[in-house]
């Protein structure tokens, strides 16, 4: 597809636009439907989509493998470390109220982290997904 | 006949339970298998965010001038099992994938008789 | 810390599995997931000894209270599977390392441990959670992960198996997840405590009745309870030994605890009591199981099969005494969660040296023979575990299968005693073949020879086999802490 004049600039304009459209679903998860998953989702299928237009070497050269393998272990280590943030500033776990000054900043800012945890893992493993399903059929490796 | 309009969306739940059950047992390729399984999926989740939708409620986020709210419990609910419902598709087509570069089939008589033929040869 | 140990039960190897899929190195997943499992059961027992003295344990997720917050709750049932789970995984976790190194890739070995720790998780998840939905959520974590345990067999069989047990465990699920759904429509809550309370209230008992149906059949399937007991032959039969070993002793077990849960704890009596002949159903249902697969396992000739039918046949003792439901049978049943843990874990993590050995990883009965000779002390294991498995006096067989006779002869049903009786004895005649195999039959002339499984695999197994003789002499834990949870579920009548 990346002999194709069209799909090529219109991917190139399309993809910065994606991305940020993933940033905002992230942040304005509180107000509107939204919210970790959803912008994880759309952030990888930006990546995706790039991929698909200019091939996927190209689409290993944005999000290298294994760069995506971290951030699927690394957004899951973020949600489990706010949880153990609550215990440490004397709540349970996953405590929000004593995260910040008031319980109402606390509570904001613990959805924030787990969430920014969620759309880190799930990004991480839609690329993950998407790379591992198009590498089968270009090297028939080893199981 | 308001018991069968009053109560349209459980209907289609039956209906995608019922159809996705059966495509699940009935087909023996492995990938319609899968569809089976998604479609009960997606009837389980219209079973839990239909109900939750109040007659004259509104978006379940705070505003003047409101007092009745749709119940967002159901949503964070489904949420959940939609990214389970995804995970275990994931798992499934890379199974699928697998079985087809080992056994070379992905419908399950071919599998079968492949199985049955190593065994006896 | 130490208020906090109901919630670090459940992370502790949540948090260790995306460690250890970072630092990717075999020998340091190996390390993270044996210390982990260590720590579980540590906080296991901590958990037990502490709800033994002082009660129920209620620990708030998010400091938010029940019933608007999830809510973990440890009583004298989740503490006796929490402390099967957890020995299961301590035992089992460190003998692995020889066992994935010989079957599975070595660049891939450290994603096993990864599933290990999140299986692990979900299993002490589903135990110790006291919200529906949880529930749920935790069966799926544990379930998908041990899918991915079974595919990574060596034998191809091993991916159509993995695939079946997904679909009917995925099903599974989604039925329980119904059934919740329709409980929450009639109630409004979902906290297990709070659902008991409330149901006792709603007067349109139909979406409850079929509520209680959906679980049934949907925990019914991931217990392998007789007929949705499809997947399990085939899952045990070609999954690596280490993953065998490990979900033997637990995943139908943690079933269990769930269908105990909503039966008991869930829904009052009086709304199964009535017309539901949900006592006839079990019962009907594990007797079938027990003869049924009792005598498919009989004429088996892949060992591991033969053992996988064997457990569908234990799990039709346990819903036996579920359907029973006196104090008496709900003892013998609780006691052989336990009880058929750790015997088939000790044989299972037997069956894994001897393959280690044979190279192969389908073994048929008949290239065991002279195996007394070969590997004495593998050999004498599976004889120990083999009579636990019948049930012969002085094993921990034994124990639970007493209690499910008595409970069967206060109820005055001699024609069930019989079908006890029977299973067991056809239970002897497998193992009876296995031991002529074994030790009367000498070795046939190109069969292997490397000696007996490797020094930690052993220490593990015999471990295992040292506490089936155990908790036939000793049963101050094994039923002491059954008997305190049987109370417990029956306490409201």
């Amino acid at each position: 597809m990346r002999n194709d004049i069209i799909l090529r600039v219109i991917a190139k304009i399309f993809v910065p636009f994606m991305l940020v459209f993933a940033l905002y679903v992230q942040f304005h998860g509180d107000f509107g439907p939204g919210g970790g998953f959803q912008a994880g989702v759309i952030a990888a299928a930006a990546i995706v989509f790039y991929a698909l237009i200019f091939g996927l070497d190209a689409g290993h050269r944005l999000a290298p493998e294994w760069i995506v393998e971290k951030m699927i272990a690394a957004g899951v280590l973020v949600y489990a470390g706010t949880g153990f943030a609550g215990i440490f500033l004397g709540g349970n776990y996953l405590d929000y109220f004593v995260l910040g000054a008031d319980p109402v900043s606390g509570q904001h800012r613990g959805i924030f982290w787990v969430e920014a945890g969620v759309a880190l893992t799930v990004s991480g493993v839609m690329l993950k997904l998407f790379y591992m399903f198009t590498g089968r059929g270009r090297e028939p490796e080893d199981a | 006949m308001s018991a069968i309009a009053g109560h349209y969306s459980y209907w289609v739940t039956v209906f995608l339970m019922v159809a996705g059950l059966y495509i699940l047992i009935a087909r023996t390729n492995l990938l319609k298998k899968l569809i089976g399984l998604a479609i009960l999926q997606t009837s389980v989740y219209l079973l839990y965010i239909a109900p939750g939708k109040l007659i004259g409620g509104t978006a379940p986020i705070l505003a003047n001038g409101f007092t009745t709210y749709s119940n967002p419990l159901p949503h964070v609910l489904i949420l959940t099992a939609i990214v389970v419902g995804v995970a275990t598709l994931a798992l499934g087509l890379a199974l699928v994938v697998r079985i087809r570069e080992t056994y070379g089939s992905i419908e399950e008589d071919d599998i079968l008789a492949r199985d049955i033929a190593d065994a006896d040869g | 810390m130490g208020d906090h140990l109901a919630v670090l039960q459940v992370v502790l190897p949540l948090a260790a599995a995306p460690l250890i899929v970072l630092v990717r190195d075999r020998g340091f997943a190996w390390i993270a997931t044996t210390v982990v499992s260590y720590a579980c059961l540590a906080i296991a027992v901590g958990l037990a000894v502490r709800v033994a003295t002082a009660g129920p344990i209620s620990y708030e997720i998010g400091s938010w209270p029940p019933p608007w917050g999830i809510e973990y709750r440890v009583d004298a049932l989740s503490a006796f599977v929490l402390v099967l789970v957890a020995l299961t995984a301590s035992l089992v976790a460190p003998y692995a390392r020889r066992s994935i190194a010989a079957e599975v890739a070595h660049d891939r070995a450290y994603l096993m441990y990864a599933m290990y720790c999140l299986c692990l998780a979900g299993l002490l998840g589903i135990t110790i959670t006291g919200d529906a939905f949880n529930i749920f959520v935790f069966l799926e974590i544990s379930s998908l992960a041990m899918y991915v345990l079974i595919a990574l067999g060596r034998n191809r069989k091993a991916l159509v198996a993995a695939y079946q047990y997904m679909l009917m465990g995925t099903v599974g699920a989604t039925f329980y997840v119904i059934g919740v759904g329709l409980l929450y429509l009639m109630t409004g809550t979902l906290n297990l405590v709070d659902l008991a309370a409330r149901l006792r209230e709603v007067e349109d008992l139909r979406p409850v009745l079929a509520a209680l149906a959906f679980i049934t059949v949907g925990i019914g399937l991931k217990l392998a309870l007789f007929p949705l007991h499809q997947w399990l032959p085939n899952a045990y039969a070609y999954a690596p030994s280490m993953a065998t070993a490990f979900i033997a002793a637990t995943a139908t077990k943690v079933s269990v605890y769930v269908l105990l849960r909503f039966y008991f704890t869930v829904f009052d009596p009086s709304l199964h009591f009535g017309d539901v002949p949900w006592r006839e159903v079990f019962i009907a249902l594990s007797v079938a199981g027990m003869l049924v697969a009792s005598l498919v396992a009989l004429f088996e000739s892949d060992v591991k099969r033969l053992f996988a039918y064997s457990s569908v046949a234990q799990i039709g003792y346990i819903t036996l005494g579920i359907g029973l439901d006196s104090q008496a049978s709900l003892t013998g049943s609780i006691t052989h969660l336990m009880n058929h843990g750790v015997t088939k874990g000790a044989i299972f993590v037997l069956l894994g040296g001897v393959a280690l050995r044979a190279g192969a990883m389908s073994m048929s009965v008949n290239s065991l023979a002279g195996l007394g000779q070969r590997m004495p002390l593998s050999a004498f294991g599976l004889v120990i575990a083999g009579l636990s498995l019948i049930g012969i006096p002085g094993t921990a067989g034994f124990v639970s299968k007493w209690y499910l006779i008595v409970a069967a002869l206060e109820q005055g049903h001699w024609w069930l005693v019989a079908a006890i009786l029977a299973a067991s004895l056809i239970a002897a005649a497998y193992v009876w073949r296995l031991i002529e195999v074994a030790y009367l039959r000498p070795a046939a002339a190109d069969a292997w020879q490397r000696g007996e499984a490797p020094v930690g695999m052993l220490t593990a197994a015999l471990a295992m086999v040292a506490l089936c003789v155990y908790f036939g002499f000793d049963t101050t834990f094994s039923v002491g802490g059954a008997q305190e949870a049987a109370q417990l579920l029956r306490g409201t009548r």
